[in-house]
Protein backbone atom coordinates (compact mmCIF):
# COMPACT_ATOMS: atom_id res chain seq x y z
CA UNK A 1 0.00 0.00 0.00
CA UNK A 2 1.28 3.47 -0.85
CA UNK A 3 0.60 6.22 1.67
CA UNK A 4 0.83 9.97 1.25
CA UNK A 5 2.04 11.83 4.34
CA UNK A 6 1.05 15.49 4.34
CA UNK A 7 3.06 17.86 6.54
CA UNK A 8 1.43 20.60 8.60
CA UNK A 9 3.01 23.15 10.91
CA UNK A 10 2.92 26.83 11.85
CA UNK A 11 4.71 29.05 9.34
CA UNK A 12 5.15 31.68 12.05
CA UNK A 13 7.07 29.26 14.24
CA UNK A 14 9.18 27.82 11.43
CA UNK A 15 9.89 31.33 10.16
CA UNK A 16 11.31 32.09 13.60
CA UNK A 17 13.72 29.15 13.66
CA UNK A 18 17.38 30.05 13.73
CA UNK A 19 19.65 28.81 10.92
CA UNK A 20 21.00 26.20 13.34
CA UNK A 21 17.51 24.99 14.18
CA UNK A 22 16.74 24.71 10.46
CA UNK A 23 19.94 22.81 9.79
CA UNK A 24 19.43 20.46 12.75
CA UNK A 25 15.91 19.65 11.64
CA UNK A 26 16.94 19.02 8.04
CA UNK A 27 19.77 16.72 9.16
CA UNK A 28 17.37 14.67 11.26
CA UNK A 29 14.80 14.52 8.46
CA UNK A 30 17.42 13.48 5.91
CA UNK A 31 18.35 10.52 8.09
CA UNK A 32 14.73 9.38 7.94
CA UNK A 33 14.65 9.95 4.16
CA UNK A 34 17.90 8.04 3.61
CA UNK A 35 16.69 4.98 5.43
CA UNK A 36 13.56 4.86 3.27
CA UNK A 37 15.57 5.56 0.11
CA UNK A 38 17.85 2.58 0.77
CA UNK A 39 14.77 0.40 1.09
CA UNK A 40 13.26 1.90 -2.10
CA UNK A 41 10.19 2.80 -0.09
CA UNK A 42 9.97 6.54 -0.66
CA UNK A 43 8.33 8.31 -3.61
CA UNK A 44 8.81 11.96 -4.61
CA UNK A 45 9.24 14.39 -1.70
CA UNK A 46 8.29 18.03 -2.19
CA UNK A 47 8.87 21.06 -0.04
CA UNK A 48 6.45 23.84 -0.90
CA UNK A 49 7.06 27.60 -0.84
CA UNK A 50 5.19 29.41 1.98
CA UNK A 51 1.42 29.97 1.71
CA UNK A 52 2.14 33.63 0.90
CA UNK A 53 3.12 32.35 -2.57
CA UNK A 54 -0.16 30.42 -2.93
CA UNK A 55 -3.05 31.15 -5.30
CA UNK A 56 -6.40 29.34 -5.23
CA UNK A 57 -8.75 28.57 -8.08
CA UNK A 58 -12.27 28.28 -6.66
CA UNK A 59 -14.60 26.31 -8.93
CA UNK A 60 -18.16 27.49 -9.55
CA UNK A 61 -20.40 28.59 -12.40
CA UNK A 62 -17.43 30.78 -13.13
CA UNK A 63 -14.02 29.93 -11.76
CA UNK A 64 -12.51 32.57 -9.48
CA UNK A 65 -8.80 33.07 -8.84
CA UNK A 66 -8.07 34.12 -5.25
CA UNK A 67 -4.74 35.14 -3.72
CA UNK A 68 -3.72 32.98 -0.82
CA UNK A 69 -4.03 29.37 0.26
CA UNK A 70 -7.13 27.18 0.39
CA UNK A 71 -8.78 28.16 3.65
CA UNK A 72 -12.10 26.30 3.82
CA UNK A 73 -12.71 23.55 6.31
CA UNK A 74 -15.79 22.08 4.66
CA UNK A 75 -13.85 20.37 1.88
CA UNK A 76 -11.20 17.73 2.22
CA UNK A 77 -7.89 17.16 0.48
CA UNK A 78 -8.46 14.48 -2.17
CA UNK A 79 -5.29 14.50 -4.21
CA UNK A 80 -2.55 16.56 -5.77
CA UNK A 81 -0.69 17.13 -9.04
CA UNK A 82 2.82 18.32 -9.70
CA UNK A 83 3.02 20.12 -13.04
CA UNK A 84 5.79 22.00 -14.84
CA UNK A 85 4.73 25.50 -15.97
CA UNK A 86 6.66 28.57 -17.10
CA UNK A 87 4.68 30.88 -14.82
CA UNK A 88 1.79 31.12 -12.40
CA UNK A 89 -0.50 31.87 -15.37
CA UNK A 90 0.48 28.52 -16.86
CA UNK A 91 -0.33 26.72 -13.62
CA UNK A 92 -3.69 28.49 -13.38
CA UNK A 93 -4.39 27.37 -16.98
CA UNK A 94 -3.80 23.75 -15.98
CA UNK A 95 -6.04 24.17 -12.95
CA UNK A 96 -8.76 25.62 -15.20
CA UNK A 97 -8.52 22.61 -17.49
CA UNK A 98 -8.88 20.33 -14.47
CA UNK A 99 -11.85 22.40 -13.28
CA UNK A 100 -13.50 22.02 -16.69
CA UNK A 101 -13.16 18.27 -16.42
CA UNK A 102 -14.44 18.27 -12.85
CA UNK A 103 -16.56 21.41 -12.54
CA UNK A 104 -18.70 23.40 -10.07
CA UNK A 105 -17.55 22.47 -6.59
CA UNK A 106 -14.18 22.35 -4.88
CA UNK A 107 -10.98 24.27 -5.38
CA UNK A 108 -7.37 23.91 -6.46
CA UNK A 109 -4.65 25.49 -4.38
CA UNK A 110 -1.62 26.31 -6.53
CA UNK A 111 1.65 26.36 -4.61
CA UNK A 112 5.12 26.72 -6.15
CA UNK A 113 7.39 23.81 -5.21
CA UNK A 114 10.58 24.91 -3.46
CA UNK A 115 12.39 21.55 -3.64
CA UNK A 116 11.53 18.25 -5.26
CA UNK A 117 13.37 15.01 -4.53
CA UNK A 118 12.92 12.23 -7.03
CA UNK A 119 11.11 9.01 -6.33
CA UNK A 120 12.97 5.95 -5.03
CA UNK A 121 10.03 3.63 -5.56
CA UNK A 122 10.44 0.75 -8.01
CA UNK A 123 8.61 1.67 -11.23
CA UNK A 124 6.32 -1.34 -11.03
CA UNK A 125 5.04 -0.26 -7.62
CA UNK A 126 1.33 0.51 -7.84
CA UNK A 127 -1.16 1.55 -5.18
CA UNK A 128 -3.52 -1.15 -3.96
CA UNK A 129 -6.46 -1.40 -6.32
CA UNK B 1 17.07 18.81 21.09
CA UNK B 2 17.10 21.94 23.21
CA UNK B 3 13.46 22.43 24.22
CA UNK B 4 13.89 26.02 25.26
CA UNK B 5 15.20 26.97 21.83
CA UNK B 6 12.07 25.57 20.21
CA UNK B 7 9.80 27.31 22.69
CA UNK B 8 11.64 30.54 21.86
CA UNK B 9 10.86 30.06 18.19
CA UNK B 10 7.17 29.40 18.87
CA UNK B 11 6.94 32.46 21.11
CA UNK B 12 8.81 34.66 18.64
CA UNK B 13 6.51 33.51 15.86
CA UNK B 14 3.31 34.49 17.64
CA UNK B 15 4.69 37.55 19.42
CA UNK B 16 3.19 40.17 17.05
CA UNK B 17 -0.28 38.64 17.34
CA UNK B 18 -0.12 38.26 21.12
CA UNK B 19 1.33 41.73 21.71
CA UNK B 20 -1.26 43.20 19.34
CA UNK B 21 -4.14 41.59 21.24
CA UNK B 22 -2.73 42.55 24.67
CA UNK B 23 -2.26 46.11 23.49
CA UNK B 24 -5.91 46.20 22.47
CA UNK B 25 -7.01 44.97 25.92
CA UNK B 26 -4.80 47.26 27.98
CA UNK B 27 -4.33 50.19 25.57
CA UNK B 28 -0.95 50.74 27.13
CA UNK B 29 2.32 49.51 25.71
CA UNK B 30 4.11 48.94 29.02
CA UNK B 31 1.24 46.95 30.52
CA UNK B 32 1.00 44.87 27.34
CA UNK B 33 4.73 44.18 27.42
CA UNK B 34 4.65 43.17 31.09
CA UNK B 35 1.68 40.88 30.46
CA UNK B 36 3.54 39.30 27.54
CA UNK B 37 6.67 38.80 29.64
CA UNK B 38 4.66 37.15 32.37
CA UNK B 39 2.89 34.86 29.90
CA UNK B 40 6.28 33.84 28.45
CA UNK B 41 7.65 33.03 31.89
CA UNK B 42 4.64 30.84 32.59
CA UNK B 43 5.03 29.19 29.18
CA UNK B 44 8.64 28.34 29.99
CA UNK B 45 7.44 26.75 33.23
CA UNK B 46 4.57 24.69 31.84
CA UNK B 47 5.30 23.97 28.18
CA UNK B 48 8.35 21.75 28.71
CA UNK B 49 6.17 19.39 30.80
CA UNK B 50 2.86 19.63 28.94
CA UNK B 51 4.21 20.25 25.48
CA UNK B 52 3.36 23.45 23.62
CA UNK B 53 -0.37 24.12 23.24
CA UNK B 54 -1.83 23.66 19.78
CA UNK B 55 -2.62 27.35 19.53
CA UNK B 56 0.28 29.05 21.26
CA UNK B 57 -0.99 32.56 20.46
CA UNK B 58 -4.38 32.03 22.12
CA UNK B 59 -2.66 30.46 25.15
CA UNK B 60 -0.29 33.40 25.58
CA UNK B 61 -3.03 35.98 25.06
CA UNK B 62 -5.26 34.37 27.65
CA UNK B 63 -2.52 33.77 30.19
CA UNK B 64 -1.02 37.22 29.63
CA UNK B 65 -4.38 38.88 30.07
CA UNK B 66 -5.11 36.90 33.21
CA UNK B 67 -1.65 37.57 34.61
CA UNK B 68 -1.99 41.32 34.18
CA UNK B 69 -5.40 41.27 35.82
CA UNK B 70 -4.16 38.92 38.54
CA UNK B 71 -2.75 41.68 40.70
CA UNK B 72 -5.93 43.68 40.56
CA UNK B 73 -8.02 40.67 41.45
CA UNK B 74 -5.73 39.55 44.23
CA UNK B 75 -5.86 42.96 45.79
CA UNK B 76 -9.65 42.80 45.60
CA UNK B 77 -9.47 39.38 47.32
CA UNK B 78 -11.15 37.66 44.47
CA UNK B 79 -10.80 33.97 43.95
CA UNK B 80 -7.63 32.74 42.28
CA UNK B 81 -7.68 32.20 38.56
CA UNK B 82 -7.35 28.64 37.32
CA UNK B 83 -3.78 27.43 37.07
CA UNK B 84 -2.54 27.85 33.49
CA UNK B 85 -1.01 24.37 33.67
CA UNK B 86 -4.55 23.16 33.16
CA UNK B 87 -4.90 25.32 30.07
CA UNK B 88 -2.50 23.13 28.18
CA UNK B 89 -4.61 23.02 25.05
CA UNK B 90 -7.52 24.63 23.36
CA UNK B 91 -9.87 21.83 24.28
CA UNK B 92 -10.44 24.27 27.10
CA UNK B 93 -13.67 26.16 26.48
CA UNK B 94 -12.39 29.51 27.71
CA UNK B 95 -9.32 29.36 25.53
CA UNK B 96 -11.28 28.57 22.41
CA UNK B 97 -13.57 31.48 23.18
CA UNK B 98 -10.54 33.76 23.42
CA UNK B 99 -9.34 32.33 20.15
CA UNK B 100 -12.61 33.11 18.38
CA UNK B 101 -12.78 36.62 19.77
CA UNK B 102 -9.21 37.38 18.83
CA UNK B 103 -9.45 35.82 15.40
CA UNK B 104 -11.69 38.64 14.27
CA UNK B 105 -9.22 41.28 15.48
CA UNK B 106 -6.09 39.42 14.52
CA UNK B 107 -5.28 41.44 11.42
CA UNK B 108 -6.00 44.90 12.81
CA UNK B 109 -4.22 44.11 16.08
CA UNK B 110 -0.95 43.33 14.34
CA UNK B 111 -1.33 46.22 11.93
CA UNK B 112 -1.94 48.62 14.83
CA UNK B 113 1.05 47.30 16.74
CA UNK B 114 3.27 47.91 13.70
CA UNK B 115 1.60 51.21 12.93
CA UNK B 116 2.23 52.82 16.31
CA UNK B 117 5.94 52.35 15.63
CA UNK B 118 5.60 54.48 12.45
CA UNK B 119 4.61 57.62 14.33
CA UNK B 120 5.56 60.48 12.00
CA UNK B 121 7.30 62.43 14.78
CA UNK B 122 9.72 59.58 15.37
CA UNK B 123 12.89 59.69 13.27
CA UNK B 124 13.41 56.60 11.13
CA UNK B 125 16.02 55.05 13.41
CA UNK B 126 13.68 55.31 16.41
CA UNK B 127 10.81 53.78 14.45
CA UNK B 128 13.01 50.85 13.56
CA UNK B 129 14.39 50.42 17.08
CA UNK B 130 10.90 50.51 18.55
CA UNK B 131 9.52 47.97 16.08
CA UNK B 132 12.41 45.61 16.74
CA UNK B 133 11.89 45.91 20.49
CA UNK B 134 8.09 45.77 20.65
CA UNK B 135 7.05 43.74 17.63
CA UNK B 136 10.02 41.43 17.16
CA UNK B 137 11.02 41.22 20.82
CA UNK B 138 14.75 41.71 20.17
CA UNK B 139 16.60 42.65 23.35
CA UNK B 140 17.92 46.20 23.76
CA UNK B 141 21.43 44.72 23.60
CA UNK B 142 20.74 43.02 20.27
CA UNK B 143 19.29 46.21 18.79
CA UNK B 144 22.19 48.30 20.13
CA UNK B 145 24.68 45.94 18.44
CA UNK B 146 22.81 46.19 15.14
CA UNK B 147 22.92 49.99 15.30
CA UNK B 148 26.53 49.99 16.52
CA UNK B 149 25.70 52.09 19.58
CA UNK B 150 25.98 51.40 23.31
CA UNK B 151 23.21 49.58 25.11
CA UNK B 152 22.61 52.60 27.36
CA UNK B 153 22.19 54.89 24.34
CA UNK B 154 19.74 52.47 22.72
CA UNK B 155 17.80 52.05 25.97
CA UNK B 156 17.41 55.82 26.13
CA UNK B 157 16.37 56.02 22.48
CA UNK B 158 13.65 53.39 22.95
CA UNK B 159 12.40 54.95 26.18
CA UNK B 160 12.09 58.33 24.47
CA UNK B 161 10.30 56.81 21.49
CA UNK B 162 7.86 55.02 23.79
CA UNK B 163 7.14 58.21 25.71
CA UNK B 164 6.36 59.98 22.46
CA UNK B 165 3.90 57.38 21.23
CA UNK B 166 2.46 57.10 24.75
CA UNK B 167 1.33 60.70 24.43
CA UNK B 168 0.01 60.24 20.91
CA UNK B 169 -3.55 59.14 20.36
CA UNK B 170 -3.81 55.79 18.63
CA UNK B 171 -7.22 54.76 17.41
CA UNK B 172 -8.23 51.43 18.93
CA UNK B 173 -11.49 51.15 17.00
CA UNK B 174 -11.47 48.85 14.01
CA UNK B 175 -10.08 51.04 11.20
CA UNK B 176 -12.08 51.81 8.05
CA UNK B 177 -10.83 50.75 4.62
CA UNK B 178 -9.10 54.05 3.83
CA UNK B 179 -7.39 54.21 7.21
CA UNK B 180 -6.35 50.59 6.96
CA UNK B 181 -4.76 51.26 3.56
CA UNK B 182 -2.89 54.27 5.00
CA UNK B 183 -1.61 52.22 7.93
CA UNK B 184 -0.56 49.45 5.59
CA UNK B 185 1.47 51.84 3.40
CA UNK B 186 3.19 53.39 6.44
CA UNK B 187 4.00 49.97 7.88
CA UNK B 188 5.33 48.72 4.53
CA UNK B 189 7.65 51.74 4.30
CA UNK B 190 8.90 51.12 7.82
CA UNK B 191 9.58 47.44 7.13
CA UNK B 192 11.62 48.42 4.09
CA UNK B 193 13.58 50.83 6.31
CA UNK B 194 14.34 47.98 8.72
CA UNK B 195 15.45 45.82 5.81
CA UNK B 196 17.69 48.51 4.33
CA UNK B 197 19.22 49.21 7.72
CA UNK B 198 20.24 45.56 7.76
CA UNK B 199 21.54 45.67 4.21
CA UNK B 200 24.92 46.99 5.08
CA UNK B 201 27.86 48.11 2.96
CA UNK B 202 30.66 46.44 4.85
CA UNK B 203 31.28 42.97 6.10
CA UNK B 204 31.88 43.70 9.79
CA UNK B 205 28.62 45.60 10.00
CA UNK B 206 26.82 43.13 7.77
CA UNK B 207 27.20 40.41 10.40
CA UNK B 208 25.95 42.61 13.22
CA UNK B 209 23.09 43.88 11.12
CA UNK B 210 21.96 40.65 9.49
CA UNK B 211 19.18 40.16 12.10
CA UNK B 212 17.53 43.38 10.87
CA UNK B 213 17.08 42.06 7.35
CA UNK B 214 15.86 38.71 8.70
CA UNK B 215 13.32 40.35 11.02
CA UNK B 216 12.11 42.60 8.20
CA UNK B 217 11.50 39.56 5.99
CA UNK B 218 9.71 37.75 8.81
CA UNK B 219 7.44 40.77 9.37
CA UNK B 220 6.72 41.41 5.71
CA UNK B 221 5.75 37.74 5.28
CA UNK B 222 3.41 38.12 8.23
CA UNK B 223 1.97 41.29 6.69
CA UNK B 224 1.42 39.47 3.40
CA UNK B 225 -0.42 36.66 5.16
CA UNK B 226 -2.69 39.29 6.73
CA UNK B 227 -3.20 41.10 3.42
CA UNK B 228 -2.86 38.31 0.87
CA UNK B 229 -4.40 40.25 -2.03
CA UNK B 230 -2.21 43.39 -1.88
CA UNK B 231 0.14 43.36 -4.88
CA UNK B 232 2.44 45.97 -3.35
CA UNK B 233 2.97 43.83 -0.25
CA UNK B 234 3.73 40.87 -2.55
CA UNK B 235 6.15 43.20 -4.36
CA UNK B 236 7.85 44.34 -1.16
CA UNK B 237 8.25 40.75 0.05
CA UNK B 238 9.69 39.75 -3.32
CA UNK B 239 12.01 42.77 -3.31
CA UNK B 240 13.43 41.91 0.11
CA UNK B 241 13.87 38.23 -0.73
CA UNK B 242 15.57 38.94 -4.06
CA UNK B 243 17.97 41.43 -2.46
CA UNK B 244 18.59 39.10 0.45
CA UNK B 245 19.34 36.23 -1.96
CA UNK B 246 22.67 37.92 -2.81
CA UNK B 247 23.82 38.37 0.81
CA UNK B 248 26.44 35.62 0.67
CA UNK B 249 28.00 37.00 -2.54
CA UNK B 250 28.31 40.65 -1.58
CA UNK B 251 31.76 40.71 0.06
CA UNK B 252 35.19 39.40 -0.90
CA UNK B 253 37.65 37.76 1.49
CA UNK B 254 38.94 41.18 2.62
CA UNK B 255 35.43 42.43 3.37
CA UNK B 256 35.23 44.66 0.27
CA UNK B 257 31.92 45.12 -1.51
CA UNK B 258 31.54 43.10 -4.71
CA UNK B 259 29.28 44.82 -7.22
CA UNK B 260 26.29 42.94 -8.58
CA UNK B 261 27.88 42.33 -11.98
CA UNK B 262 31.04 40.86 -10.42
CA UNK B 263 29.33 38.60 -7.88
CA UNK B 264 29.64 34.80 -7.97
CA UNK B 265 26.07 33.94 -8.84
CA UNK B 266 26.50 30.39 -7.53
CA UNK B 267 26.48 31.94 -4.05
CA UNK B 268 23.04 33.45 -4.55
CA UNK B 269 20.33 31.73 -2.51
CA UNK B 270 18.17 29.74 -4.90
CA UNK B 271 15.35 29.34 -2.36
CA UNK B 272 15.11 33.11 -1.74
CA UNK B 273 15.13 33.67 -5.50
CA UNK B 274 12.45 31.02 -6.13
CA UNK B 275 10.17 32.59 -3.54
CA UNK B 276 10.85 36.14 -4.76
CA UNK B 277 10.14 35.21 -8.37
CA UNK B 278 6.93 33.37 -7.42
CA UNK B 279 5.70 36.42 -5.53
CA UNK B 280 6.46 38.97 -8.23
CA UNK B 281 4.81 36.66 -10.77
CA UNK B 282 1.74 36.58 -8.55
CA UNK B 283 1.75 40.35 -7.99
CA UNK B 284 1.99 41.22 -11.70
CA UNK B 285 -1.24 39.36 -12.43
CA UNK B 286 -3.10 42.15 -10.62
CA UNK B 287 -1.99 44.75 -13.19
CA UNK B 288 -1.77 47.32 -10.40
CA UNK B 289 1.90 48.28 -10.57
CA UNK B 290 3.55 50.13 -7.71
CA UNK B 291 7.07 51.13 -6.70
CA UNK B 292 7.83 47.96 -4.72
CA UNK B 293 6.63 45.70 -7.50
CA UNK B 294 8.70 47.53 -10.10
CA UNK B 295 11.83 47.42 -7.97
CA UNK B 296 11.20 43.73 -7.34
CA UNK B 297 10.73 43.16 -11.08
CA UNK B 298 14.12 44.80 -11.68
CA UNK B 299 15.72 42.61 -9.00
CA UNK B 300 13.99 39.60 -10.61
CA UNK B 301 15.64 40.33 -13.98
CA UNK B 302 19.04 40.32 -12.28
CA UNK B 303 18.14 37.09 -10.49
CA UNK B 304 17.09 35.43 -13.75
CA UNK B 305 20.34 36.27 -15.58
CA UNK B 306 22.79 33.35 -15.30
CA UNK B 307 25.68 35.75 -15.83
CA UNK B 308 25.98 39.54 -15.82
CA UNK B 309 26.29 39.65 -19.65
CA UNK B 310 22.84 38.05 -20.00
CA UNK B 311 21.08 40.76 -18.01
CA UNK B 312 18.00 42.10 -19.79
CA UNK B 313 19.08 45.78 -19.65
CA UNK B 314 16.46 47.08 -22.12
CA UNK B 315 13.72 45.69 -19.88
CA UNK B 316 15.40 47.13 -16.78
CA UNK B 317 15.56 50.52 -18.53
CA UNK B 318 11.80 50.29 -19.22
CA UNK B 319 11.04 49.35 -15.63
CA UNK B 320 13.09 52.28 -14.31
CA UNK B 321 11.21 54.55 -16.72
CA UNK B 322 7.96 53.32 -15.14
CA UNK B 323 9.38 53.87 -11.66
CA UNK B 324 10.39 57.41 -12.65
CA UNK B 325 6.80 58.13 -13.68
CA UNK B 326 5.32 56.65 -10.51
CA UNK B 327 7.86 58.00 -8.06
CA UNK B 328 10.01 60.69 -9.68
CA UNK B 329 13.34 61.11 -7.92
CA UNK B 330 16.87 61.96 -9.06
CA UNK B 331 18.14 58.74 -7.48
CA UNK B 332 15.76 56.67 -9.64
CA UNK B 333 16.96 58.55 -12.73
CA UNK B 334 20.56 57.89 -11.70
CA UNK B 335 19.81 54.16 -11.42
CA UNK B 336 18.09 54.26 -14.78
CA UNK B 337 21.18 55.87 -16.27
CA UNK B 338 23.17 52.75 -15.39
CA UNK B 339 20.74 50.66 -17.44
CA UNK B 340 20.81 53.25 -20.25
CA UNK B 341 24.62 53.10 -20.34
CA UNK B 342 24.35 49.35 -21.03
CA UNK B 343 21.71 49.79 -23.74
CA UNK B 344 22.70 53.05 -25.47
CA UNK B 345 26.24 53.65 -24.27
CA UNK B 346 27.95 55.99 -21.81
CA UNK B 347 27.21 59.27 -23.62
CA UNK B 348 23.42 58.79 -23.45
CA UNK B 349 23.69 57.93 -19.77
CA UNK B 350 25.89 60.94 -19.06
CA UNK B 351 23.40 63.24 -20.81
CA UNK B 352 20.74 61.81 -18.57
CA UNK B 353 22.54 62.44 -15.29
CA UNK B 354 24.16 65.84 -16.02
CA UNK B 355 20.97 67.73 -15.06
CA UNK B 356 20.89 65.89 -11.70
CA UNK B 357 24.21 67.41 -10.59
CA UNK B 358 22.67 70.22 -8.57
CA UNK B 359 20.42 67.92 -6.59
CA UNK B 360 22.79 65.00 -6.14
CA UNK B 361 25.85 67.15 -5.36
CA UNK B 362 26.38 65.43 -1.99
CA UNK B 363 25.55 61.89 -3.09
CA UNK B 364 28.45 59.46 -3.18
CA UNK B 365 26.92 57.16 -5.76
CA UNK B 366 26.23 60.03 -8.24
CA UNK B 367 29.92 60.92 -8.51
CA UNK B 368 30.88 57.25 -8.68
CA UNK B 369 28.54 56.60 -11.63
CA UNK B 370 29.54 59.83 -13.34
CA UNK B 371 33.23 58.98 -12.97
CA UNK B 372 32.72 55.52 -14.45
CA UNK B 373 30.82 56.96 -17.44
CA UNK B 374 33.47 59.63 -18.07
CA UNK B 375 36.15 56.98 -17.84
CA UNK B 376 34.43 54.92 -20.53
CA UNK B 377 34.39 58.04 -22.72
CA UNK B 378 38.16 58.46 -22.13
CA UNK B 379 37.58 61.80 -20.40
CA UNK B 380 40.09 60.76 -17.75
CA UNK B 381 40.78 64.10 -16.04
CA UNK B 382 37.08 64.68 -15.46
CA UNK B 383 36.67 61.06 -14.36
CA UNK B 384 39.46 61.48 -11.79
CA UNK B 385 37.77 64.59 -10.45
CA UNK B 386 34.43 62.76 -10.10
CA UNK B 387 36.05 59.78 -8.34
CA UNK B 388 37.86 62.11 -5.90
CA UNK B 389 34.56 63.71 -5.02
CA UNK B 390 32.97 60.30 -4.52
CA UNK B 391 35.75 59.25 -2.13
CA UNK B 392 35.28 62.44 -0.12
CA UNK B 393 31.57 61.58 0.24
CA UNK B 394 31.97 57.86 0.97
CA UNK B 395 30.20 56.67 4.12
CA UNK B 396 32.36 53.65 4.71
CA UNK B 397 36.00 52.72 4.08
CA UNK B 398 34.70 49.94 1.79
CA UNK B 399 32.90 52.45 -0.44
CA UNK B 400 36.01 54.63 -0.62
CA UNK B 401 38.24 51.64 -1.32
CA UNK B 402 36.01 50.62 -4.19
CA UNK B 403 36.30 54.01 -5.90
CA UNK B 404 40.02 54.11 -5.22
CA UNK B 405 40.38 50.97 -7.36
CA UNK B 406 38.92 52.93 -10.29
CA UNK B 407 41.32 55.79 -9.64
CA UNK B 408 44.25 53.39 -9.52
CA UNK B 409 43.20 51.89 -12.85
CA UNK B 410 43.10 55.39 -14.36
CA UNK B 411 46.60 56.21 -13.16
CA UNK B 412 48.21 53.02 -14.40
Amino acid sequence: MLYAILCYNSEDAIGSWSKEQHAETMTRLHKVHEKLEKQNRIGPVARLLPTTAATTLRKGREDVVIDGPFAETKEQLLGFYIVDCASLDGAIEVARDLAKANPLTGAYEIRPVAQLHESHLPTEKKPAA
Amino acid sequence: MNDLGWIDAVVAGVRPQVMGALLRYFRDLDTAEEAFQEACLRALRTWPQNGPPRDAAAWLILVGRNAAMDDVRKRARHTELPDEAELSDLGDAEASLADRLDGEHYRDDILRLLFICCHPELPATQQIALALRIVCGLSVGQIARAFLVSEAAMEQRITRAKAKIGNAKVAFETPGAAERAERLAAVAAMLYLIFNEGYSTNLAEAEARAPLAEEAIRLVRLLLRLFPTEPEIMGLTALMLLQQSRAAARFDGDGNVILLEDQDRNLWSTSDIAEGLALIDKAMRHRRPGPYQIQAAIAALHARAECAENTDWPQIDLLYANLERLQPSPVVTLNRAVAVSKVKGPQAALDMIEPLGARLQGYFYFHGVKGALLQRLDRNDEAREAFRRAIALAHTPAEAAHIRQHLDRLSS
